[in-house]
């Protein structure tokens, strides 16, 4: 049977928004093919969760228990073995590291076309044709499969709706390659700096590595606070990594996905992997030196200026106005 | 200890990247080493300066049109000691998987302890040559990796991914490729950019490397890009350059206020 096969990404047992996203769509094209979509989870996930995937339109669940999850080469020996035996013409993943990884080394074991950030999938002659955003999302390109596709979403880009109940789970038992016994997750998930809430905020600055230093983010602490109750604080990865603001902070790919009323990119270039994060913020300020940062494509009121300058002058206005 | 860096050369960051007539991307402007590429040089350089673990040599490798010389020169500038260039027309218009195949057969004839990437390219942005090099290789892989300790033959590594930072141990040979947090790029000095172009440059066609021609190429790749259509354009925002600081905020407060954000 020629079908798809959607990996689904779990932690703890739960299971990925992006990944339920990934298997809706898959449904939906599986319907247009006149095939199935069936799902996969590795490592311990519960018959109820494992089973819930049928909810959202997952026809059956292979469950690969004794394979680890959180590397990759393990679920690519698992998804591998499932190809081989199910016949499968496409995998779809919601994204995610893993997504990426797992995505790119399954397409080079069974010889599969490639495309990775897709944002829209359409079925033609009976097969599916990817869409995705090149050279900065300035165009949209199409990927033909010669054979066997892999299709890895951008975070965001597929929604999760439920079209059906819950699916029986199948166990499966894999042989792990030798590959798979030489990466081993050591720990998963660690919280760096304070647990903070971003995604319950109505207004929420954002500091990027524009903002110079750790100490920058006082700038926007102090607009956030000018704001009142209801402003909060957030980052880019850059500055995550850096050091220089909590985790539980940051917005985009690997981070936090929200839509607050105001959003205010300050010191932020506006990456993809920082847009599919917040872009479906309503109203969009960007801070930036730079006027060709790609921020300013997707804001609705640009400022091209020092952020040092911007920010504590803003502050002091927004406080005016809230006085008045 | 043998690293291999696999860089790539790019339209220059100032170039604005276009298609071209053929449905290829036009490569014709200034070019330059893909950014994302001098983390994976400087990791390999703090590697053999930390000295935990000896390293003997840093070759950078690249498969592209002969001009990509020019990024092997940058490379070795950069740290690396000698270059490889797989430049055949027959791998022109290569997908990833085409891609990732030609270069782990120019590595195996390296065989390197240690593969090191650039976490994405500048110009095709698919995040995944890493996990394809690998899997042709047998080797395990990992990408964007911002933190790397070695210990005989481990590498703890650490990265961020969607639940948070995770720590994971990777045994050699092993691919890494390495996020943009990992380290500070160090600029080239003079001396080494007068010196890169007396280092030796190796330049292979794909019989050199045992490449077998219906595996590259536009005819040996898996998929067919094309169709390019413009996305739907985001009615463009207000733009203010700031020039007097007091007038910029007083027209984004009364943006604000029309909007009943404040
Ligand atoms: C797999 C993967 C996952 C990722 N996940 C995320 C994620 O979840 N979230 C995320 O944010 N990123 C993520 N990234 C990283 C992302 O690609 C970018 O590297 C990151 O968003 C850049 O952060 P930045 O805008 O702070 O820094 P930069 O890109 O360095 O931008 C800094 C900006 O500040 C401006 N600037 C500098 N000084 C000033 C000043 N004085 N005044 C005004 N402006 C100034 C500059 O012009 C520049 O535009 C991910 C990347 C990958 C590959
Ligand atoms: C606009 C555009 C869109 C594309 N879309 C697709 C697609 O959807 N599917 C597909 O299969 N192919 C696609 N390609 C082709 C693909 O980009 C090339 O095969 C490319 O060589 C490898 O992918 P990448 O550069 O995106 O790699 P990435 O995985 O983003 O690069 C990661 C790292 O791999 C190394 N690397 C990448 N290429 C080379 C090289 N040639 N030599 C040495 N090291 C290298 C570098 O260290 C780089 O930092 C696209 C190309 C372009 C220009």
């Amino acid at each position: 049977m020629a079908g798809i096969l959607v990996y689904a990404l779990t932690n703890e047992g739960a299971i990925n928004k992006n990944s339920l996203g990934a298997v809706s769509q898959a449904a939906k094209l599986a319907g247009e093919l006149g095939t199935e979509a069936h799902a996969v989870v590795v490592g311990n996930v519960d018959d109820a969760a494992a089973g819930s995937l049928g909810e959202y339109g997952a026809a059956k669940v292979f469950r690969a228990k004794d394979a680890p999850e959180g590397v990759s080469t393990p679920a690519v020996d698992v998804l591998a073995k499932l190809f081989a035996d199910n016949d499968y013409d496409y995998a779809i993943f919601g994204g995610g590291l893993l997504g990426f990884e797992i995505g790119a080394g399954l397409a080079a074991r069974i010889g599969a076309g490639i495309t990775a950030e897709v944002t829209g999938v359409k079925v033609e002659g009976g097969k599916l044709v990817a869409q995705r955003p090149i050279l900065g999302d300035s165009l949209i390109s199409e990927s033909n499969y010669k054979g066997k596709g892999v299709l890895i979403g951008r975070t965001n880009a597929f929604e999760a709706t439920k079209s059906g109940s819950a699916a029986s789970v199948e166990d499966i038992t894999v042989e792990l390659s030798e590959q798979a016994g030489k990466v081993r997750l050591v720990k998963r998930g660690e919280q760096r700096g304070a647990d903070i809430n971003i995604e319950d905020a109505n207004v929420l600055v954002a500091g990027g590595r524009g903002l110079g230093a750790a100490e920058g983010f006082q700038l926007a602490e102090d607009l956030a606070a000018a704001f009142g109750g209801g402003a909060a604080v957030g980052a880019t990865r850059a500055v995550v990594d850096a050091g220089w603001f909590p985790y539980a902070g940051q917005i985009g790919q690997t981070g936090k996905t929200v839509a607050p009323k105001l959003y205010v990119a300050a010191g932020i270039s506006g990456a993809i992997q920082h847009k599919v994060g917040m872009q479906g913020s309503e109203n969009i300020i960007a801070i930036n030196k730079d006027a060709n940062a790609p921020i300013f494509e997707f804001s609705d009121l640009g400022i091209v200026g020092d952020v040092q300058k911007v920010m504590p002058a803003l502050t002091e206005a927004v406080k005016a106005k809230k006085g008045s | 200890m043998k690293i291999a860096v696999l860089v790539k050369e790019v339209p220059d960051a100032a170039v604005e990247k276009r298609i071209d007539g053929s449905g290829r991307l036009d490569r014709s402007g200034e070019k330059n080493l893909n950014p994302y590429d001098t983390h994976a040089i400087e990791a390999a350089v703090q590697l053999k300066e930390g000295g935990t673990i000896p390293v003997e040599e840093i070759v950078a490798i690249t498969a592209g049109p002969a001009g990509a010389e020019r990024a092997l020169h940058k490379a070795v500038s950069l740290g690396a000691d000698r270059s490889v260039l797989l430049s055949d027309d027959a791998v022109a218009g290569s997908d990833v998987i085409a891609t990732g195949y030609a270069l782990a057969k120019l590595l195996e004839r390296e065989s390197p302890d240690l593969v090191l990437l650039g976490q994405q390219s500048d110009d095709g942005e698919n995040y995944t040559i890493g996990a394809v090099v690998g899997e042709f290789l047998g080797y395990p892989s990992l990408t964007q990796v911002v933190k790397m300790d070695i210990a005989g033959e481990t590498i703890t590594a650490e990265r961020q991914a969607e639940y948070g930072y995770d720590t994971v141990e990777i045994d050699l040979p092993a691919v890494i490729s390495v996020g943009d947090a990992i380290n500070e790029p160090r600029y080239p000095s003079l001396k080494a950019i007068m010196g890169a172009k007396k280092k030796p440059l190796e330049k292979v066609t794909i019989a050199d490397a045992g490449i077998e021609a219906d595996k590259v190429g536009a005819a040996g790749s898996r998929i067919d890009c094309g169709n390019f259509t413009e996305p739907p354009k985001k009615s463009g925002g207000t733009i203010i350059e700031d020039e007097d600081t007091s007038a910029t905020v007083e027209q984004i407060v009364a943006w604000l206020d029309e909007r009943k954000l404040i």
